[in-house]
């Protein structure tokens, strides 16, 4: 077991790795669609340019958006390509689908925590290729053997002393044919992966030099601020753009598919011009969504069973010991971002069309755009730039903040900005569903479930979307109800999972770690119940349950030992539990609380993590410290109210996020594994929720079913 | 209206009422100050006007007058400010967006606090959202910085 001690690191560690880099295999055609750096003087593929002035551009095929793959992606190249690793720069690839959709997916895109293990291979293979093409280089050169040279640190060296840096035989390694195959490294020789190595990308950021979408500025290029349905449900109906018009800085004002944009010379004309258009809206049919109402609608719902999503096996009625109903409930919640939505696009005169964000889909992207200007895909180009923050928000289907860019620019005849405002985001939809989980648990007695009928309410992600085809089956979305049916604790319960679907005008999406934000959280809880039900310790009822799941088990130990459980707490503190497996990882966290007033306070986390083989675990420990802190602002602050159909909350002040004063210390333990790579971006946001409110039960006995946590005041539990 | 930033005084035809992020990001095109919320709520903006930090999203540009505005830009164009080699000693940043408002924030605390506690850190720097959940670096830096300040760094 590998704890990673990041003070030690950082005492230990100069800047610290030695690398290597480069390689792969050259999809035909493909460097013809990166432009060569001045100094390029080998682009063995589309992946990797080596300079004669000995830089190293890898391109990056998804986007960075925080979780460090312009590093993580790098090194695998380096590991493979023996360069410097100093001279290692990044860039983000263009939309090429056909070149760098991520292998086995049709569409260029970053989500799913899957580029890590999506990558792993093929960017070793770039290193590997570019390694062996300049070693054949270097070989005829000095007029031996390739298998007389080997490669280090930014440069071949022969037997007899000959050294030739990669950038003086580029050019010459740049003629030879690519090798028909690679042997990759045998992980026990790695010098770089599995090792902690710092961002790439930090010197631009905390220069301020980072081009975020929102940072993107050209000549010609104007600023639209779009006003958008007040409600889910209500249509343009007219506007009236004099006093808009009026405003110094404001140009036009153009109607742009359901909204209407100002397009001003600055974002702050633009405000002022919206501030001052005069629209109105339809009424949404049936009066539109209150969230009071569909929570009830929701709990109504899941009182009967909706489509099977999984049954299995009887309960034997005469084991039946006791029976445990309950019902779990989450909120709609906005991904916010701390990068408001924005896009700048440029029509040409050509027939081809510039599209400027941060975005997690460019092939997406590209297919909008070619459909609402009504040329192909390949003529738009996507230049994706920094993402401020991702989570899901900058990937949807539809790609709706771009699809309303490139109408507005359209519309408007110039180059475009959209901007999105603060209340922009957290209103513009695209929401985490609302969800609730009714569970009816049948225990025997020794109080192990033995029957388990779990029904979930709520929207689908994929129903309306190109992806419904693929993903929904027989009127399951799986995404809602992940996790649960294959659940490790139920193997030996006969299970009943169902789904009921309801449709309403609120826009809902993927948000980090998607269905399991909610499935987690309900049988996490659930689980936890029943052990108090049983009286019996929640980490020994939960491993009894887990006897043939292993891996699960060992995380859950380590989290639990780390954490400090079985040891007395602080006085006024309490620890909780939780495990879950998704996106191929298995995370398990125990949770420290206390409680200070009506307010929830999480003192420690202590996080294990068995995602399979770790190629960066200072990335891996990032990742996980920052799902943590998004999981536990839905924990303890995330939801939207609607009403009428329109969202009461618009800001950071009554849409609150975690902040310092509030952030718990978290323990990162990456368990050594070599299981098939999982993803680390998202996994460990799920069991955050449930570890919080498992303390806080053991602390206050109050049983917290509905997230955000919300302690019952003194008067309300005495009630 | 003249505008001193980052040691240069700038000729700006701006309403009063603009605020300064605006004036900074569209007119100057200084992009590393960042929008985040509009209303002083996540300090993505924050500037420093004479040493102080503000919040540049809620200040007219009218009421900067004489002082000195000073962006993330002015630290140093190759990161060598010791915070914000401490901030990637520590690896601070993941998306980054945030981190140009926490540095500055940061910067100022230092300056007025050469060695913060715990606590003055949480005090300092709550106004500062990160989305990606980099606070255990922010903290782990700001200590680190001030031990780079007190060892003679700039």
């Amino acid at each position: 077991m590998t704890t990673l001690s990041r003070r030690g690191f950082l005492t230990a560690a100069g800047t610290g790795a030695a690398a290597l880099v480069i390689g792969f295999h050259i999809p035909e055609g493909a460097a013809r669609t990166v432009a060569p750096a001045p100094k390029a003087m080998m682009s063995p593929n589309a992946f990797l340019r080596i300079g004669s002035d000995e830089s190293i551009t890898v391109v990056i095929a998804h986007s960075e958006m925080g979780q460090g793959i312009w590093t993580g992606l790098a090194m695998l190249v380096a590991e493979e390509l023996a360069c410097d690793w100093t001279r290692i720069r990044c860039e983000h690839a263009p939309a090429d689908a056909a070149t760098y959709a991520a292998p086995g997916s049709p569409l260029q895109m970053t989500g799913g925590s899957s580029t890590t293990r999506g990558e792993y291979q093929r960017y070793r293979e770039v290193g590997a290729t570019a390694k062996d093409m300049l070693i054949r280089a270097a070989a005829a050169r000095w007029k031996v053997a390739p298998a007389d040279c080997v490669a280090e640190n930014g440069a071949v060296v022969g037997k007899r002393g000959q050294r030739a840096t990669f950038g003086q035989l580029a050019a010459e390694a740049m003629k030879l044919p690519p090798p028909a195959s690679v042997k990759l490294k045998d992980p026990k020789d790695w010098k770089i992966l599995g090792t902690p190595v710092r961002r790439l990308d930090s010197p631009e950021k905390v220069t301020g030099r980072a081009t975020f979408g929102m940072d993107v500025q050209f000549p010609g290029l104007r600023t639209a601020l779009v006003a958008r349905p007040p409600a889910f449900g209500a249509m343009l109906v007219k506007f009236d753009a004099a006093a808009a018009l009026k405003v110094p800085g404001v140009e036009k004002v153009v109607p742009a598919g359901n909204g209407v944009a100002v397009v001003a010379a600055h974002f702050w004309a633009a405000k002022l011009g919206r501030d001052a258009l005069v629209v109105e809206w339809s009424q949404p049919e049936g009066g539109g969504l209150d969230t009071a109402r569909f929570s009830a609608q929701l709990r109504k719902l899941v009182e009967a069973h909706g489509t099977d999503v999984g049954k299995e096996g009887s309960v034997d009625a005469g084991k039946v010991a006791a029976t445990l109903t309950s019902v779990y409930e989450v909120p709609y919640l906005a991904h916010a971002p701390m990068e408001p939505l924005n896009c700048a696009v440029k029509i040409n005169a050509d027939g081809t069309c510039d599209i400027y964000t941060g975005t997690q889909a460019p092939s997406l992207d590209q297919q909008v755009a070619g459909g609402i200007l009504g040329i192909a895909p390949d003529k738009v180009r996507v230049h994706t730039q920094f993402l401020g923050g991702g989570f899901g928000r900058r990937a949807n289907p539809k790609q709706d903040f771009v699809a309303e860019a490139v109408l507005v620019a359209k519309a408007a005849g110039v180059p475009v900005k959209t901007v999105w405002t603060r209340e922009d985001d957290i209103r513009g939809g695209f929401y985490r569903p609302a969800y609730a989980h009714r569970i009816v648990a049948k225990t025997d007695r020794a109080g192990a479930p033995i029957g388990w009928e779990h029904v979930v309410a709520g929207q689908s992600i994929m129903k309306g979307t190109p992806f419904e085809a693929f993903v929904v089956r027989n009127g399951v979305d799986p995404t809602s109800v992940e996790g649960l049916a294959e659940s490790p604790y139920l193997r030996g319960a006969a299970r009943h999972v169902s789904l009921h679907t309801p449709v309403t005008p609120v826009t809902v999406l993927w948000w980090r770690s998607v269905g399991n934000t909610h499935t987690a959280f309900a049988m996490e809880c659930m689980i936890d119940e029943l052990a108090h039900a049983a009286k019996a310790d929640p980490l020994a009822y939960r491993l009894k349950l887990l006897d043939g799941a292993p891996r699960h088990a060992a995380v859950l130990k380590l989290a639990a030992d780390k954490g400090g459980w079985g040891t007395p707490p602080p006085a006024g503190r309490a620890r909780g539990l939780a495990v879950h497996e998704s996106f191929g990882s298995i995370v398990a966290q125990c949770a420290e609380v206390s409680v200070e007033g009506d307010r929830i306070r999480v003192h420690h986390v202590a996080c294990a993590v068995d995602c399979g083989p770790a190629v960066n675990p200072l990335g891996i420990e990032a990742q996980v410290h920052s799902s943590v802190v998004y999981g536990l602002t839905a924990a303890l602050h995330g939801k939207l109210d609607l009403a009428g159909g329109a969202v009461q909350q618009g800001n950071f002040h009554d849409y609150p996020v975690l902040r310092m004063f509030e952030m718990p210390s978290v323990s990162v333990h990456v368990v050594p594994s070599t299981a098939r790579m999982g993803g680390i971006g998202e996994p460990a946001t799920a069991p955050i929720a449930p570890a919080v409110a498992n303390a806080v039960y053991a602390l206050t006995k109050q049983r917290l079913r509905a997230l955000p946590l919300r302690l019952a005041t003194v008067r309300e539990a005495r009630g | 209206m003249k505008l001193d930033v980052n040691g240069n005084v700038h000729d700006v035809d701006a309403p009063p009422d603009m605020p300064l992020l605006w004036v900074l990001r569209d007119l100057l095109g200084l992009t590393g100050t960042k929008f985040g919320c509009g209303m002083a709520q996540c300090g993505a903006c924050t500037v420093h006007l004479d040493g102080n930090p503000v919040r540049a999203c809620v200040t007219p540009v009218s009421t900067v007058g004489a002082r000195k505005v000073a962006t993330i830009e002015s630290l140093s164009p190759d990161a060598s400010h010791p915070v914000q080699r401490a901030w990637i000693e520590a690896d601070v940043v993941q998306c980054g967006y945030c981190q140009s408002g926490q540095i500055m924030t940061a910067t100022a605390l230092l300056r007025r606090v050469p060695e913060p506690t715990d606590a003055d850190i949480d005090a300092a720097m709550s106004g500062n959202i990160c989305r990606c959940g980099t606070y255990g670096r922010v903290r782990e830096a700001i200590h680190l910085a001030a031990r780079l300040q007190k060892g003679g760094g700039k």
